[in-house]
């Protein structure tokens, strides 16, 4: 056995600390430059969109001014353009599938982590990511071409006795004729927030899955052992826990819903002003308006263009940058991969 | 009060530590029964099933005599809104409240997971259906649809255009997406410092990105203002300002949870930084690397708005991303169902079909590579790596000549 060898303080000069000197070979230099440079390449990239974006917004800014945020209309060549009414549309959009997505989402979750056997929850795991990465525009067909017929006869039930809520009326309908159309009924706010609803789920469902299951099998086991019920153990460790990736996947899915552009393209018919209706005929939405106007534009109403497309990604980047905080401060840890 | 029991019961054992009290079975016991540990009682299929017959009934009675209701979908939502008071006043006549809570609790999350998961399988199912017609001709994945218009049978003409488009699309912008993405990611980790963290803030910002605005972005820089052609190259270049950032992002993670430990045994092994990422850092993500970059494909390759804006669309096949445009799967499934015709909007059914079976691959791809830790290792890479380290006791014991010596050699001595 070899002792500890302690070096006895002598009368000596006392011990300077060593001077450490960092050499960087030849090899290493070469791959930081390379490593520096390619941070370099993706900064100039973002920052050159991000700068691009702004510059030529500004144009069109410039000429609109304030009314840019207020005016209803979108005729830029006619001068008279802005996003009040597109914004409105994209958020009512949004909102509608978070409200249906986010319950669905945090069942399915906690179905997954609490309720599966345990033979089945791989399987389970494996099939909602599969779903996160399934395209878009599967959904825009299924909601252009099944959802859009069979879900009027409910728009038309919610809108008959729960029309006095003011935004679920539908104007132009008369419930007490069963003949009437349902046209009014289609290419709604509703039914495209139940399409981008499904198509945000499996996101949000797997960022809070992986929240839920990292709860500290400690705290679990505790609760149970004070004679918790299953319920009781979720309600006190699990909800608690994983709040912050609840929230933070929330917040991910709606910069996604926001954000959408061929489900919700397929299914609105665009108009150009505030319609809070969600339930008819009639919306808008700032990617869907991108992709509708881009090809028969002026410089000016593309410059138009990206004035909106700039208040669309101002308005996603706040609603992440909300999100990445929420999750970074909660306990539950940095697992939230958009 | 269980306590004290123990305390006394400890007390009176003579010896240091509490000795297991063994009951001894007398010979004439009665056989035990062995208690049931299963978590499932029959008394709970009784109330669902009960509840479930108690619902039906009374929906039925509602809807045939007392309410002006008839719509299937609104007897199921009544059926199963009557379903849980009754299931919760079943319960409560043997159970106390929280375990009334617990039984409506499970029963409604399970519904609603049930019914998630039910309409996202639906969805795909769906499109996969309508679109097996086509599917079933095999000139659909073989020709173009340079000679087959709208009334055409879906006997002639496919999609294999739109295949080679994507393929070549999706080609080019991962030749530039993996080198840039990974390399930066690699720096974000490996060299500290104010700048870094600017470059991380600024990447993470980057992926709210609308694609639709990455779309926008190249039409009007590299289409409008250098004057190019809509080209397959464009639209590789508007899926890969879309891609670099969530590719960056997903590897920066998976190379953040290389254990540290590992790199330091690099470095007092003697070797550089640079030695260090390629023999240790990158073959240990590996595997999540490899499952970022297939993510970032997938979704590269199901978006359509970037393409929308810069690829143009032909009917025929263009194998030079250079020149002339080029159509990608999801675009094409847009402009097939944009059209009135029947068989058209089949064709968009079978097209999302292919696409889907493409990210199906990718997707199965990925699970099969990655989904594993840093060093945590299949069954065949364990049995390879214990080869290994055979051959390198035999090498460095320096007895090469029997097999009796190797299994000597390896089994370490007490």
């Amino acid at each position: 056995m070899s002792a500890t060898f302690v070096p006895v303080a002598t009368e000596e000069a006392a011990d300077a600390p060593r001077e450490v000197v960092e050499v960087v070979g030849f090899s290493d230099r070469i791959f930081r430059g390379i490593a520096r440079g390619s941070g370099i390449t993706v900064l100039a990239i973002m920052s050159l969109v991000g700068v691009f974006l702004a510059v030529r917004a500004a144009e069109a800014l410039q000429s609109s001014g304030v009314s840019f945020l207020t005016t209803q209309a979108w005729e830029p060549d006619g001068g008279k353009f802005g996003i009040a009414a597109i914004i409105v549309g994209t958020v009512l959009i949004a909102l509608v599938a978070i409200s249906l997505a986010v319950p669905m989402a945090a069942a399915v979750a906690l179905y997954i982590s609490e309720y599966a056997p345990r033979r089945l929850k791989a399987t389970f795991i494996s099939l909602v990511d599969l779903m996160a990465a399934v395209p878009s525009i599967v959904y825009g067909l299924w909601g252009l071409f099944f959802l859009q017929q069979h879900v009027t006869g409910l728009a038309r039930w919610i809108s008959t006795y729960f029309g006095w809520i003011p935004f679920l009326s539908v104007e132009g309908a008369d419930p007490t004729d069963p003949l009437s159309p349902s046209t009014v009924y289609t290419s709604s706010s509703f039914i495209a927030g139940i399409v981008v609803s499904l198509m945000v789920a499996p996101i949000i469902c797997s960022v809070m899955r992986e929240v839920f299951s990292q709860t500290p099998a400690g705290e679990r086991e505790g609760a149970f052992a004070l004679g918790a019920t299953r319920w009781g153990m979720i309600r006190a460790v699990v909800l608690p826990y994983g709040k912050g990736g609840m929230i933070g996947g929330s917040m991910l899915g709606l910069g996604r819903a926001l954000g959408e552009t061929i489900a919700v393209f397929l299914i609105i018919s665009p108009v150009f002003e505030i319609q809070p209706r969600i339930l008819e005929n009639g919306t808008s939405s700032v990617a869907s308006l991108i992709a509708l106007r881009y090809g028969a534009s002026s410089d000016f109403a593309l410059s138009a263009l990206f004035a909106a497309g700039l208040a669309l990604f101002i308005m996603t980047l706040i609603v992440n940058f909300i999100a990445s905080t929420i999750v970074a401060r909660s306990r539950s840890g940095a697992e939230s991969d958009a | 009060m269980s306590l004290t029991i123990d305390q006394s019961v400890t007390q009176s054992v003579p010896g240091p530590r509490p000795a297991t009290h063994v009951v001894l079975q007398e010979p004439d016991a009665p056989q035990e029964r062995r208690r049931s540990t299963a978590t499932l009682r029959a008394t709970d299929g009784y109330a669902i099933g009960g509840a479930l017959v108690a619902a039906l009934c009374m929906a039925a009675l509602l809807f045939t005599s007392i309410l002006p209701f008839n719509a299937p979908f609104g007897f199921v939502v009544v059926t199963y809104l009557l379903f849980v008071p009754t299931y919760a006043l079943l319960v409560s006549m043997d159970e106390s409240g929280p375990a009334v809570r617990d039984r409506v609790a499970a029963v409604v999350i399970h519904s609603l997971a049930f019914v998630m998961l039910l309409a996202l399988v639906f969805v795909i199912a769906y499109s996969l259906i309508r679109g097996a017609q086509a599917l079933r001709f095999i000139n659909f994945l073989t020709k173009d649809l340079a000679s087959t218009g709208p009334l055409d049978p879906l006997s002639s003409g496919g999609v294999l255009h739109a295949i080679v488009g994507t393929l070549i699309m999706i080609g080019i912008a991962l030749a530039i997406t993996i080198p840039l993405g990974v390399m930066c990611a690699v720096f974000l980790n490996e060299i500290p410092g104010g700048f870094t963290r600017f470059v991380r803030t600024l990447v993470e910002a980057m992926t709210a990105l609308p694609s639709i605005v990455a779309g926008l972005f190249i039409y009007a820089t590299f289409i409008l203002i250098l004057g190019f052609p809509k080209s397959g190259l464009a639209a590789a270049l508007a899926m890969s300002v879309m891609m670099l950032p969530i590719i960056i992002r997903s590897a920066d993670v998976v190379l953040r949870l290389v254990p540290g430990t590992l790199r330091e045994a690099s470095y007092a092994m003697g070797s550089g930084q640079w030695r260090t990422v390629w023999h240790v850092i990158l073959p240990t993500a590996r595997s999540g690397l490899t499952t970022a970059v297939i993510l970032g494909t997938a979704r590269g390759i199901g978006e359509t708005s970037p393409v929308l804006l810069t690829a143009g669309v032909t009917a025929s096949l263009n194998t030079n991303p250079f020149n002339g445009p080029m159509v990608s799967l999801p675009l094409q499934v847009f402009e097939f169902v944009k059209s009135p015709e029947n068989t058209f909007i089949i064709r968009g059914f079978g097209t999302a079909g292919v696409l889907m079976i493409l990210v199906l691959i990718l997707f199965v791809a990925a699970r099969l590579i990655g989904g594993r830790a840093p060093g945590n290792l299949t069954k065949r890479q364990a049995r390879r790596r214990v080869a290994q380290s055979i051959r390198d006791v035999e090498r460095m014991s320096g007895t090469t000549d029997s097999t009796a010596n190797v299994t000597e050699t390896t089994t370490p001595s007490p």
